[in-house]
This record gives C-alpha cells, structure tokens and sequence, in this order.
C-alpha cells in the first residue's frame, strides 16, 4: 500500500481534464484522503495543453511533486508533452488505437474512446479516464459512482447515468484487463474536511466579513471570486456588479464604501495597474476598501493562466503620495479566509485601503482543509451607530486627534452633513491649501495610522528555526512547499512565512532571523523582492535565493534539488 | 426647506462672472423644490471648476477624482439609495476623462442625476480644448485650431438609452433648476448638460453669443419629447439656433428595479457583525 499518489490528467483545452481532476479531488475526499491539487491551463478556450495535477496523500499535503504515479494523456500531444515526468514506477495511460500508437510498450493501452463510444459518445471519454484512474487507486466502485452522481447533480438524469456507467467501464477495464495493485493507496479514517481554494475562501470571507458591494472586472486569475460571491449574492443581500473596466470598479467600491457598505474589489496585476489612483483616492479620502491582488506574470499581459510573486513591492509602493496601507499576503487557503476577515475589520478601523495578496497558484489551487470557523476572527464595526448617529452635531470628517482615525459617520445617519475630497482637505473636507492643515493630514494619515497598524501586527510564521541550519524565508503559496520541505528535512531546514508584509513586522523579523547562518529566499519572481524588502526594512542581507519565474509554481522536488545544488 | 438650508459658509473659488455661479444658484433651488434635507442628497463630483460645486452647497459631497465622480456616485446610491444623488461634472470630467463611465452608466440606469457644466473648454488646466470645442477653435495647445470634431453629448446619450436627456442654459436660472428637478423626479439616468460660457477662456461661445441662439423648446407645443427621431433632430440643433429643454424623455426600468435592489433592504442598513455562512461551508464538505 502506498502513503501518496500524484496523478496528472492531460489534454487539450475544451476536452473536460477540470471536471475530471474536480470529480477526482471529490472522490478522493469522500474516501477520506487529504488532496493538493491544481490545473494547469493555457489562456484559450479549446486546443493547446492543459493538465490537472492531483496528489493524494493520508497526510496533509500542502504543494505538488515533480513527477506523477499516474498520467492519462487525453489527447496524442500530451504523450510526448508530459512522458519525462512519469515517476520510475509510473504508468502513462494511453487509447493506443484513437492515437494511432502500434510499437511502443511502455503504455498502459485502455482503449477509452472505444469504451466511451460504446456508452453513446466520445465526449463520455474523460469519465472513462476517471473510473481507469480510481480502479487503479484501488477505490472501491460504489464510491466511483456516489461521486458522479454529487458531482452531476443538478444536471440531467441521462447525463448522470452516461457517464456513470462510462466511469464503470473505465474502472471494469482497469480491474479485468490489468488488476495490478501497485498503486493502491490507503486512506486513514475519515474526517470532515472542506475542498476549496485559495479564491472561494477569499469570497466566503468577504461574505462572513459583511461585504454588501464587489465590484470588478473579470480578470484571470481573480474571476472566480466574484463567480463565487455572485452565486450566493442573493441570500446574503451583496450587489455584485462587473464594471466597464478595473477603474469603475474600485471608484464604485469606494463610493458603495462612503456610504457605509463594506466593499471589496479584485483583478490581478494588469487590472491593478488600472486602480492605483483609486488606492490613493481611498487613503485620502479615508474610505475603506479591500483589494485582492492575484497575482499572474506580467509585464503587461504576460501569462494570463500562470503564478508569479513578482507584484509585491509594485504593491507595498502602489498609489502617489505617502499614506498608511496594509497588506496580507496568506499562504494557505485558512490564511487567506482568516486574513481576508481581518483585512475589512481593519480597514475600516483605520479607514484605510488594505490588500490581499495572493497568486495563481494559491487562487486556484485546491486543498482539503478543516472546516474553515466563521467565529476565529471577530467581524466588528467602526462606525458610529444608527441611534448615536442622531446625536451628533457640528461633525466634522476628518477631525484631528491622536490616533489619526475621525470618527466615521455614514451620510443620511446623521442630521449634519459631511464633505470628504480628493484635494487636501481641512478637517471638515473644505478643501485648502493651508500649508499647516497640510502637515497635519499628511501625519495623520501617514504616521499616526502606521502607529496604531504597527500595534495589531500580524507576525510571521517560523518553524523549525532553531534546529536548522538554513532557514528559508517566503511570503505568500510558498508556504506549503517550505512546510513540506522543513518537515521532510527538519535537520536541515526550517523557515520564515510572512502573511503580512505591511507594514512590515520588522522588530519579529529580526527576532527571527539575526544571527543565522544561512538564510535562503524562496520567490515566484526574478529579483528576491523580499529578500529587498527584508534588508531595507531590518538591515539584513539575504545573500541566497532560490527564484523561480518561469510562470509555474515550486514543488516539492524543484525546491528540494535547488537547496542541494546551493549547499 | 428653504435655499439657505442649503448655503455653504466654504468660499467660492470661481472667476468673477463664470457661468457656474447660475448654475450654483439652479442646484440649490432644485433642492429646495426637491422637498428634500441637506443629510439626504449627495453630491458627487470629479474634478475641475464645475466638481468644487458640492463645496459651496450644504449637503453630503464627495469630490473624487478626475473623470470617476460617475461610478463613485453610482456606488453610493447602490448602496444606500435613499440618498438622492446628484452629479456636477464638466465637459471634460465626464465627456473625456470619464466618457467609458457616461457610456455604461447611462447603460446601467442608476438612479441618478448628472449636471454637467459644459463650457467647451478646460478651465482648471488653463484653456486647452474639450471634447465639446467646437472646430476651429484656438487654443495654446490647439495653435491651428482644434481639427478633431466636437462630440455630441446629447445626440450620445439618446443613441445610448438615456431615459432623461436635457439642456439647460446657466443664465435662465429658474428653467435650468426645474430641468434639474425634472431629472431628480426621473427614475434612472437623467442627463442635464448646461451651457455655460467660460469667461477666463473661452472668447466665442460668450454670454452673448449664447443669448442670441437659445431658445426654450417647451414653447413650441408641438414638440413631444417621447419622440425619439425629433429628439435626435433637436440634440443635433447647433447653429443659430439651440434648444434649451427636456430633449428626450422615456420611463424605463432603472438598475434597482431590475437587480431588485429596490425590494431588498438597503445594503447599508444591514447589521453584519454576525453573518451566518455555515450553509456555505456547506457546500464544500
């Protein structure tokens, strides 16, 4: 029996490998298994190559392995495409006779479009790959069909049993024709856990946080955030509104947020390019707003389907002017649910706009995880309520005081009127060109702000620091590939995760980091941003790094190979 | 109410004599007639000479940015829409900066009014051409004269579904504010673009040169603003003679209407601190 199993699922766009790799991940759960899984896609919508990977594991698994136990190549390209990363033992799936194949031997011939052909259509082929894959898994076939009839249902009664009885011959061929049970895997009892990625936490959270108004404009790989709020937006009273472009959506977001609603907007980096003048706008108007950065390569439309970390210090720098900002950068699918609440607690706390950042590989990729707990971070208001809003007279939106924060009325609550502007402002929201009042915004919203952001600092997570001899350092979706690397190796390795990098929690850092030997940067982008980040923020040089930007994430074995070649 | 429920102690920083001053005075007495308090209106503004109006009015006002005072607006009445939302923009705040936002928002049909002080000409920048300048027209920048044709904003709106397409002129103060009324009582988009000489920069189309060439459409009787082939006939009126009026008017389902909004409680009223999402996390077991 073995402990994990990596399985990779190739074809072209439009041939179905998500549903498969989706309707996998639900049947492995179901049988009690922790999964990782991620698709790998080009930007088109039929043809190319595309791939969804899965490692199944009786263990946590928090990143992917270089090389798969399993590969089912959907189509003739991926044969050659996806052949070196079969592991030593592996087997490639092929339909020998669809793609013409008649001398090589080294494939495990299951003739799917025959057997799909025979349930009524070709099309039934991808459920024929996934009842092939669970029969050599060693699944048992009652659970094969329960997770077709879940994942179908909703669809009609003919297309649930198609591809039900195409999965059952996948899995009858598998069982008669091969019955090896070198890849059967064993799974610890069942616990309740969530499927989910890094995206739809981001949209629960916000949901659970009391967002009433997102706005966007749909941008790979932020989409599915507003898909998913969308789709409950109804029972939860959320306008959702897709905007003309990114710069209606965040000015929409700010003004849904002047007049009290919790508002949040996402897109990745092209799209943020276009919203930077609204994150000055939001600072110096002091409107609260959330703003999830997910990040793709760029510059300009780079890959549109692919991760990188390369947004970070555009980001930290993002918006003209000087003003107070936060940004989370989550490394888990729990951080970034649990993050994301906070991130609108403090926004509007401190009136403020505050990011998420995250990146392909966390936005899309799925993990089972325990059943994410809506109480773990408190939702509060800082606003003055309804009733004490009828109390208040002379009110003035920016007062000066010694936190930086004015206490927030909401227009129409209260019987003044109030007045907030883009120019300078006095502290009613006149607008001046004082040089004192000038002085005295900039403090404010500046320095007292960063005074108080600095006293709810979220710090970083380090493990295994003490033992190691090298600690890695990353912020963001390579968390899991450390963790598995430090757990694997705690001789060896240990690291720093840093889920939020602003402000930056320098005085921890230092803590963490003075005095060790040997400190490795680990980065989705070209030029070690945090290692930047790190030195100019606390003095310390990180002389290493291991950078990747090649548009694909780290695994486990990319990472474990780089740390060897720089020992 | 009355109009100095709705005066501002903010001083005014506009030219001696700009047209803005009438069209100041036609916002406030539009609110008066509104029947309407200052904590219940927002006025929304961009920037340049025409997005300092909600200073000098006492009301709710939020003064964004260049060309986006459109969305901002529209976010605000989405999310509370008892605010009745007014914005006051210039040619080009909302014809050039923002066209995109005047484009999809007269398509999304938010419940707002928009007062667009068109003065063919850039004020705050100092006199370069707008997008409404007409042809020819010298300029610092536009040494030869402006070659590119000036844009319609009416003729624009009309084509685009505009439910409330009027013009005003700054000068007839009391017509303009009833056209601003006209466009408040409108359940969706309403459009009043206002004719407004620019006294700093804008040498032709002076006082003058507009007194000699508007003229009230509801004097002609026959005029029926439902029709939309004359509106399309009088938008496009630019000569010696220029219409001032209700140009085009249509009931339509506005954007609450459609999405529901209107049926829902108000977004901001709703209490948030204790959201129950375990059905949701429901789905994912």
């Amino acid at each position: 029996m073995r402990k994990e199993l990596t399985i990779k699922i190739a074809g072209e766009a439009g041939q179905g490998m998500q549903t498969v790799g989706f309707t996998l991940c639900r049947l492995f759960k179901k049988c009690g298994f922790y999964i990782f899984a991620n698709q790998d896609y080009m930007s088109r919508v039929r043809g190319g190559n595309n791939f969804f990977q899965l490692r199944i594991s009786e263990n946590s698994v928090y990143t992917l392995r270089k090389h798969s136990d399993i590969i089912v190549a959907l189509d003739k390209a991926s044969i050659s495409t996806h052949r070196e990363t079969l592991s030593a033992e592996g087997q490639m799936l092929i339909d020998k006779k669809k793609f013409n194949i008649i001398e090589e031997n080294s494939f495990l011939d299951v003739p799917m479009h025959d057997i799909a052909k025979k349930i009524g259509n070709e099309l039934f082929v991808n459920s024929v790959a996934y009842g092939a894959i669970a029969a050599m898994a060693g699944i048992e076939m009652n659970m094969v069909i329960e997770t077709v009839k879940e994942v179908f249902s909703g669809k009609s009664e003919d297309i649930i049993e198609s591809n039900g009885a195409a999965a059952k011959a996948g899995y009858e061929f598998i069982k008669k024709e091969i019955n090896k049970e070198n890849f059967n895997i064993h799974a610890k009892k069942e616990k309740e856990t969530m499927l989910t990625n890094g995206n739809q936490a981001i949209a629960l959270a916000a949901v659970r946080a009391g967002c009433k108004f997102y706005s966007a404009y749909p941008m790979t790989p932020s989409t599915s955030i507003m898909d998913e709020i969308s789709s409950c937006s109804k029972q939860f009273n959320i306008t959702v509104e897709q905007a003309e472009d990114e710069i209606a959506a965040i000015n929409m977001a700010i003004g849904a947020s002047f007049a009290g609603s919790r508002s949040m907007v996402a897109t990745s980096g092209g799209g943020f390019c276009l919203m930077v003048e609204g994150v000055s706008l939001s600072a110096m108007t002091e409107t609260p707003l959330v703003i999830v950065d997910a990040q793709r390569p760029g510059p300009a439309t780079g890959f549109p389907t692919r991760t990188e970390q390369a947004d970070l210090l555009f980001l930290l720098h993002a918006g003209h002017g000087e003003f107070a900002k936060a940004c989370f950068s989550p490394g888990t699918i729990e951080e970034a649910f649990y993050l994301t609440i906070h991130a609108f607690n403090l926004a509007e706390k401190y009136q403020i706009p505050v990011f998420i950042m995250t990146d392909q590989h966390l936005a899309d990729s799925y993990r089972n995880v325990d059943i994410l707990n809506q109480d773990a971070v408190k939702v509060e208001r800082f606003i003055i309520s309804k009733e004490l809003s009828k109390e208040i007279n002379g009110y003035k939106r920016y007062e000066l005081n010694d936190s930086g924060i004015s206490a927030r009325a909401l227009p129409s609550w209260i019987n003044d009127v109030m007045y907030a502007d883009s120019d300078e402002h006095s502290e009613e929201g006149h607008i001046t060109e004082d040089a004192l009042v000038r002085t005295q915004m900039v403090e404010k919203r500046l320095h007292k702000k960063m005074a108080g952001l600095l006293r709810e600092i979220i710090k970083p997570n380090a493990f295994n620091i003490e033992k190691a001899g090298v600690v890695l350092v990353g912020f963001g979706s390579t968390y899991g590939v450390m963790r598995e690397i430090c757990e694997a190796y705690p001789d060896k390795f240990g690291f720093v995760h840093f889920p939020q990098v602003w402000p930056f929690p320098s005085e921890s850092t230092v803590k963490l980091l003075e005095g060790k030997n040997k400190i490795v940067a680990v980065e989705n982008n070209s030029t070690a941003q945090l290692a930047k980040l790190i030195r100019l923020q606390t003095g310390i040089n990180i002389s290493s790094s291991i950078l990747k930007f090649d548009g694909r994430p780290f695994d486990f074995d990319y990472l474990f190979e780089a740390l060897n070649k720089l020992a | 109410m009355n109009i100095n429920d709705f005066k501002s102690n903010d001083p005014i920083a506009w030219c001696p004599g700009c047209g803005d001053f009438g069209i100041l005075s036609a916002v406030k007495k539009a609110f008066v007639a509104s029947g309407r308090e200052p904590k219940d209106i927002l006025l929304v503004s961009g920037i340049g000479q025409a997005a300092k109006l909600p200073h000098y009015i006492k009301c709710n006002c939020f003064n964004g940015l260049h060309g986006r005072a459109l969305p901002a607006a529209v976010g605000a009445k989405i999310a509370n829409r008892n605010l009745t939302v007014v914005v006051t923009t210039g040619d080009g705040d909302c014809y050039g900066e923002g066209g995109n936002h005047f484009m999809h928002n007269i398509r999304r049909n938010v419940d707002i009014t928009v007062v667009v002080h068109n003065n063919q000409v850039y004020g705050l920048t100092k006199g370069q051409a707008s997008p409404t300048t007409d042809e020819g027209f010298v300029t610092k920048v536009q040494e030869a004269g402006v070659v590119v044709p000036a844009l319609h904003p009416l003729e624009l709106a009309i084509s685009l579904g505009c439910g409330f397409v009027a013009r005003g002129y700054c000068s007839d103060i009391e017509h303009l504010s009833g056209l601003i009324v006209e466009g408040i009582k409108h359940k969706g988009f309403s459009l009043v673009d206002v004719l407004q000489p620019c006294v700093t920069f804008n040498k032709k189309n002076t006082y003058e040169w507009y007194s000699q060439r508007v003229y009230k459409l509801s004097e002609d009787k026959s005029y029926n603003p439902g029709d939309k082939l004359s509106a399309y006939q009088k938008a496009a009126e630019w000569g010696d003679k220029i219409p001032i009026g209700i140009i085009y008017k249509e009931e339509k389902s506005s954007y609450e209407e459609k999405t529901g909004l209107n049926s829902r409680p108000v977004l901001v009223e709703e209490k948030i601190e204790s959201i129950d999402i375990k059905s949701l996390l429901q789905n994912f077991i």
